[in-house]
């Protein structure tokens, strides 16, 4: 396939990698950690590269020392949500920084059907581009339903 | 694919027995090829064969020291703790043979008297396991009920997970934990956190140690309403109440500690008064010791600002008197 070759979306860090296993997710969250970053967990089943802001599984874990108690939400999380995508992110509170530092996706559908490139033809011969998945045709919570 | 080229840490730390095994296969092949006997290195890949070994490693003899040094009398808990230090050594022993060690259940009951200390040995406890390399981190996350229990309903379970993932890899101490249990009140949230807490604590032993302390007559009534927390927990320590003697040595320590001593006659004077103190009600042993010498501070520097003229040598300042403590008002009541 032209439009996507790897059958796979390619978000946030690691997205072109193999999946990351459970000892490898441990490492980054623990890396993070002993940086000083606040790990959170979403989820979606939007995969548009422009849906930015996902659903929240949990609050945000400040103060934590070890990654054991991420890795206890992602479970959480992916036993509530075992076909949407899942992300970890990693949010550096340093003043001046205030933002979102790592991110990666740790849980995805098991079929990916891609994306679909629409043109609206214009006025003088103009053309318009917009992707649209085709997962999403669905209503949301009932995509990659199987 | 499946194979990644880069090898993790802490898969092998989660599997103990296969890098052992591993190990003894590649140890095999090099003596089979260069017919070399055991090189002090391959006993290192090997891990550790002796308690000695595992000891200087771990740097455990310290803190134990410490633990000996600084925490007077609390013998009965004292020998736990070697138990305990002893057991994971072996442990770690048995796991360099490629034995099964199966990791033991630490979670830990403290009951005892106010001020008998369970709050600094759960401490300690943490900087121990840490040191044997039980817990990954060895902090400990300090909470009481309000920490865990919600205000209304769909409060509490979050608030509890959160408590719990702030513990991980460390130890969670839960002070005054009967107060988890509101018998009275049969629709309390107290049950759902202790509900949360013993799934934790069965399913994820590797990653944290609960310390249960309390009084100990409400402890049993909590352990007899909740028999699952009771099973769950493998140590229950008892802390004995401080004799005088004892006290007295507590208490030279805490005024060693804020750079003060006992002048002519003071000691004898607050052994007399812990005697006293000790049968009046609401004796909370060494907590009331630290009370008795900030009121004894305050009466030396009241004594000493009275004064003004006069010049203060070091030795003056840093001195508790004996009048200062025979002021007591434990004294004026019995007088």
């Amino acid at each position: 396939m032209m439009t996507n070759p790897t059958g796979r979306m390619t978000q946030g860090q690691f997205s072109f990698l193999p999946d990351l296993t459970d000892d490898e997710i441990l490492m980054q969250v623990q890396y993070g950690l002993n940086k000083g970053y606040a790990w959170s967990v979403e989820y979606t089943d939007d995969p548009h590269p422009r849906n930015t802001y996902w659903d929240m599984h949990g609050h945000p874990m400040f103060d934590l020392a070890d990654a054991a108690g991420v890795m206890l939400e992602l479970k959480a999380c992916r036993q509530a949500f075992p076909r949407h995508y899942i992300r970890l992110m990693a949010f550096d509170s340093t003043r001046g920084v205030e933002s979102v530092v790592m991110s990666f996706i740790v849980n995805r559908p098991p079929h990916e059907p891609g994306f679909q490139l629409e043109r609206m033809e214009m006025d003088a011969r103009n053309v318009r581009y917009t992707t649209r998945s085709y997962a999403t045709h669905r209503p949301e919570g009932e995509r990659y339903a199987d | 694919m499946a194979t990644p080229l880069y090898s993790i840490p802490s898969a092998n730390l989660a599997t103990p027995a296969t890098p052992a095994t591993h190990t003894n296969a590649t140890l095999a092949a090099s003596l089979v090829a260069a017919g070399a006997a055991l090189s002090h290195d391959d006993a290192v890949a090997q891990g550790p064969r002796s308690v000695g070994e595992v000891l200087s490693q771990s740097q455990v003899e310290a803190v134990m020291d410490e633990l000996d040094r600084d925490l007077v009398g609390l013998a009965p808990v004292k020998s736990r703790i070697r138990d305990i230090a002893a057991l994971l050594v072996i442990d770690k022993l048995r796991g360099a043979h490629g034995l099964h060690a199966q990791s033991p259940s630490l979670h830990m009951c403290f009951t005892g008297n106010p001020g008998t200390g369970k709050t600094t040995v759960a401490l300690r406890m943490a900087q121990i396991l840490h040191r044997l390399g039980y817990v990954r981190k060895g902090h400990v996350v300090s909470v009481t009920r309000d920490d865990l229990v919600g205000q209304y309903i769909g409060h509490t379970a979050p608030k509890t997970k959160e408590v719990l993932k702030k513990a991980m890899g460390g130890v969670l101490f839960i002070d005054e934990a009967y107060y988890l249990y509101r018998p009275e009140n049969e629709r309390d949230y107290g049950q759902e956190a202790i509900e949360i807490l013993l799934q934790v604590m069965e399913n994820q032993r590797d990653d944290l140690v609960v310390i249960l302390a309390g009084y100990a007559d409400r402890m049993d009534t909590f352990f007899q309403s909740n028999p699952g927390m009771s099973s769950r927990i493998a140590h229950h320590l008892d802390f004995p109440d401080y004799g005088v003697p004892e006290l007295l040595h507590i208490s030279e320590a805490m005024l060693g500690q804020s750079g003060y001593h006992f002048g002519h006659g003071a000691r004898e004077a607050f052994e007399q008064y812990l005697q006293r103190r000790q049968a009046q009600p609401h004796f909370a042993n060494a907590r009331s010791v630290r009370n008795a010498l900030d009121r004894a501070r305050l009466r030396q520097a009241s004594r000493l600002f009275a004064d003004r003229e006069r010049e203060w040598s070091a030795l003056e300042l840093s001195t508790i008197a004996e009048a200062d403590i025979r002021a007591s008002r434990v004294f004026a009541s019995a007088a």
